[in-house]
Parts: structure tokens; sequence; C-alpha cells
């Protein structure tokens, strides 16, 4: 290694303590579990959680995807996979299906997930609870006793003041029967891949020094009221781009009269669907 | 054959050392209003705390009879078997709402909270229970999606009874109900009261330094002088003819009002 650092930039014995928080997260679906988050050479606000996470679990034989908002090509996601390309050597790539590891901030890929890979979260606010109850010691009590009448509460607010749910980013969801989690600023439109993933997908807050995971074929239930099920974005036209519809759009503004199109937010998939293959 | 509601057995609680409450015992009945009465400091709230389970006896216990028709020492309770007793079979009503209320969402919210505690799912069911009950506290239909910050003293703790009673508890807490109120605004509230008490045959146990408020409201009285009880009765013979000297003094100078 001509860096200096250690293989990842974390120490062994740093890593083995965040492998023991994941294997905890593992064995409590949706629970999140404290661990001693460390200084990383960049800021929190970047995902320093995510990048632990993705440290600890590093071989020198995988293959690293990083993506911000689905795309490859964001000042945040090219640092970081700048970071484990120095640090770590390993391969990266753009492609999903080419990808044994996938850090991400804020979305899903739009392909579906196999067995032989892990998708890390970045988190910023790992616990649902906050919003309505700011004290850590009564959430954790929540946690335990099963006390979530409140997130209701909030879904109950969006409904009286808009007609209808309207969070639609880190919409909380119950984990395997038991634990209601944040799948991190996801948009609700990726919540239903968490569920029953083939992959094994982990959580890290970083500056809140939380690990969560849900385990592959797990079960991840979106709340909702009976009579207001949940339900995902949904757009009246295709991606401009490649023409698919059941994609997440981001909208594009073209010109200063106002002039936009929607096109995939998953630029992988967007790319390959405009190239004819196999997106999946 | 009827037991008591809620028993308290030899209720002692120091505070560094010094009494606040001392060996007060008594019975509450099912359908029964409790006035506890007495001086600022005599120890009426750290009573009604103790009873409550919000802060631990130093010595004595609290026997409650739950919906299921067992007799339980309060103490012996799981954390969670009595955080759920707290959100179902009692209720709460502080002197200052903002303490009993959630000030960050609307009123049907704070209504509806404890319905969706308890498992209530059905936005449309949770919200006409919600309007039936904020009409029943007389706050109108379409004050519904207001947050209580934008309410009046007298409507928030109107509010903050409906919040209460609406997963229909057996015994209700209140300290200083009418505190902070005007008087005009609390002969409404008082009566409100009433009207709900009698007509849910609620058990109540309600501290009050207004021994108006205890004529009003309570079939029985207890009188409570520096942390011990010195005289305890039907309301209205303790207040007709008060025995302990110190009940004359509280009754005389409020007949002298
Ligand atoms: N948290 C506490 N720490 C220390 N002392 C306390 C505490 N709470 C109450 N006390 C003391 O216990 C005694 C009884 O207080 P308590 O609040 O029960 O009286 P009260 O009858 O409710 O009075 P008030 O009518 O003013 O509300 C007082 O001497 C008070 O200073
Ligand atoms: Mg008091
Ligand atoms: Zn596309």
């Amino acid at each position: 290694m001509t860096t200096g650092y250690n293989f990842a930039y974390l120490n062994e014995q740093t890593k083995r303590m965040i492998r023991r928080a994941l294997l905890k997260a593992v064995a409590i679906p949706g629970y999140q579990v404290p661990f001693a988050s460390r200084e990383m050479p960049m800021p929190y606000g970047w995902g320093t959680g995510g990048v632990q996470v993705t440290a600890s679990i590093l071989t020198p034989e995988d293959t690293l995807k990083v993506i911000d908002q689905g795309a490859d090509d964001t000042t945040n996601a090219v640092s970081i996979r700048k970071f484990f390309k120095r640090t770590a050597e390993v391969a990266t790539t753009e492609e999903t299906a080419k990808a044994s590891i996938i850090q991400t901030r804020h979305r899903i890929p739009e392909a579906p997930l196999r067995e032989d890979q892990i998708l890390v979260f970045q988190v910023p606010i790992p616990e649902p609870l906050r919003f309505l109850e700011p004290r850590e010691t009564e959430t954790r009590k929540m946690h335990a006793l099963e006390e979530y009448g409140i997130m209701h509460v909030k879904l109950y607010e969006d409904i009286a003041r808009h007609g209808h749910i309207a969070t639609s980013y880190a919409y909380p969801a119950k984990v395997n029967g038991r634990y209601v989690f944040d799948p991190s600023p996801i948009p609700k439109f990726d919540n239903p891949k968490l569920d029953s993933c083939a992959a094994l997908q982990l959580f890290g807050a970083g500056r809140e020094k939380r690990i969560y995971a849900v385990p592959p074929y797990t079960q991840v239930k979106s709340l909702d009221f009976e009579d207001h099920p949940f339900t995902i974005q949904k757009w009246d036209e295709p991606c401009a781009l490649c023409g698919a519809r059941g994609t997440y759009l981001d909208e594009i503004i073209l010109d200063d009269r106002g002039k936009r199109m929607f096109v995939c937010s998953d630029t992988d998939h967007c790319r390959k669907a405009r190239s004819g293959e196999e997106a999946a | 054959m009827t037991r008591p509601l809620l028993a308290a057995d030899n209720i002692t609680r120091l505070y560094d050392g010094r009494v606040a409450c001392e060996r007060v015992s008594f019975e509450l009945w099912p359908g029964e209003v409790l006035a506890v009465v007495g001086e600022s400091g005599s120890g009426k709230t750290t009573l009604l705390k103790c009873l409550s389970m919000q802060v631990a006896p130093t010595a004595g216990r609290v026997l409650y009879s739950l919906r299921d028709g067992r007799t339980v020492a309060l103490a012996d309770l799981s954390e969670a078997e009595r955080r759920f007793l707290m959100r179902t079979d009692w209720g709460f009503v502080h002197q200052d709402p903002r303490e009993g209320l959630r000030m960050g969402v609307s009123a049907g919210a704070n209504v509806g909270e404890r319905l969706m505690a308890v498992g209530e799912r059905h936005y449309g069911r949770i919200r006409g229970t919600a309007l039936d009950w904020l009409a029943r506290v007389e706050i109108a239909e379409d004050r519904i999606d207001d947050s209580p910050r934008h309410y009046s003293g007298g409507m928030r703790q109107r509010l903050q009874i409906a919040r209460n009673l609406v997963t229909a508890p057996r015994l209700v807490f209140m300290d200083e109900p009418t505190g902070g109120l005007d008087v005009s605004v609390q002969a409404r509230l008082l009566d409100l009261l009433r009207g709900l008490v009698r007509t849910l045959g609620l058990s109540v146990i309600i501290v009050t330094h207004d021994l108006a408020v205890a004529r009003l409201l309570s079939t029985r009285i207890l009188v409570m002088q520096q942390g011990k009880v010195i005289e305890t009765g039907l309301t209205d013979q303790v207040l007709e003819d008060p025995q302990a000297p110190y009940t004359q003094l509280l009754v005389s100078s409020v007949l002298q009002v």
C-alpha cells in the first residue's frame, strides 16, 4: 500500500468493533445499535457512517459502486469512490449488476439486487421517533416497549393537513414485524424494494453513532392507515431519455423559460435501457 | 361484590430526608370523586404523583384493581404494563395544559393519539372520534386542525380533558385543573367536568386548594397539613361541620370570601 493507511483507512481494531455492531444489527433487524463512530477524513454530512460500514466489510476482491441520488458522478459519490480506490485499491464500477458492495445516499438502484450484493446506506438521522420525542431515553424505551403510536400521529397530521400522507422521503417502516425504522432519506418509491430484498442492507449514521440492518429476505412494511394505504410516487410520463415507465424520475429544468423534462434518477439503469442492454 | 378501585396503604414520600407526605391511607371506590385539599406545600401533588406512579413512594404501596378483576400492587407491575395502564385506564389532567398536550401537533392528533397508541389504524374513525370528543368538551368542529398553541387557556384545558377521556379511562388524576384560569372560565370548566364525571361514571382524584372546587365536584374529601391527612369524610359533612381546627380555619376563610 502506497498511502501509508491500513486497508480501507480504518485500523483493524475499529473494523472489528464495527463488525460486531453489524452482527448485532443483523441479528435484531431494524434495531439501532450504538457504535463508537470514528473521525473520517471528510465532513459528517458526507456519509461518514456509510463509509465506516463499507470500510469494515470491504475485501480486496470487492467491486464497489457509490451513488448519490441515483447518480455515480456527483461530487459526494466521486469522492467516496476515490477514497476507497486510494485506501483499499478495490475495483469500482458504475454498473449495479457488477458491484458486490453499493454505498448509497438517497436511492436504491432500480435493478433488483442479488444475494451476493450488499447495500450500504448513508444515514443522517436514524431515529424515526425523534420528531415528536426529542428525549433519547424516552425513544429507547418506546422502541423497547413497541410504543409506536406517535408514528401514526405524524401520518395523521399529514392527512389532516394535506388530505393524504404527504411524507415522501424517509418514510417510516416496520422491520420484521418489530422495530419501526427510518430507511434514510430514500424516496418512499424505494420502500417496497427494502421488503424481502435478496441483498443484505446495512445502515450507518456517523454523527449519531448508530448502525442498523435489514437482513436478506426480511419483511419491511411501510406504516399507513387502513383507509389511507401506503402508495408510491407515480409519474404521468415515461423517462424522457430511455422511455422507461415505473422508475423514479428526477425533474430537470432545461432552460430559463421553464422547459422541463423527467429522466431516470438511476443513471446506470437509464444508460443500460438506452443501449438496449438488460438492465437487471 | 365491589372492591376499591385504588387503595393507598401508608404512602410516605421523603425529599432529601424531609417529609413531603406521610403515612397516607385511603380507599377510592368506583365512581367516587375524591378531593385532596390543603394549603400550599402540604403534600397534595406529592401524594398524587405517588398514587399515579410518577414518583416512587419512599414507603407504602398502592393497590389497584385492574379491568380483568385482579388487584395488584402498582410497584409490582412491569414498566410495559404500567405504561399501558397509564395511557388506557388512567388519565392525567395537569394544571398547565402544556404539560399534558403535544403542543406541536393539531388538536385532532392530540385527541387521537391514545387511540393510535392502542392500535387504531383507521384515519376516518380516529377523526370521527376526535370530532365527537371535541364537541363533548365544547370545542368547535372547525378548530380540529388547529394547533393548541392557538387555543385559549380554557380551550387547552378542555382539549387536555378530551385527550385523556378518549380511551374511556376508569380513573382520572387531576392536579389543580382550574388553577391557571380566570374565574368565569373556571366556572365553565367545572360545570363541564361535573357533567363528564357523572355521565361517564369516572373515578377521580382531584388535588385543589380551592374548597369551592372540592364542594362542586367531590363526594369525599381528604384534608392535608404538613404532609399528613388530618381529616377525611364526605365532602358535605366535612365542609358543614369540620372537626380539625385546621379544617375549621380553611372552611371559615373560604366562607369569608
Ligand atoms: N421534587 C422535589 N424535590 C424536593 N422537595 C420537593 C419536591 N417536590 C415537592 N417537594 C417538597 O415537598 C413538600 C410538599 O410539596 P407538594 O408539591 O406536594 O405540595 P402541594 O400541596 O402540592 O403544594 P401546592 O399547593 O403549592 O402545589 C414541599 O415542602 C415541597 O417543597
Ligand atoms: Mg401542588
Ligand atoms: Zn431513463
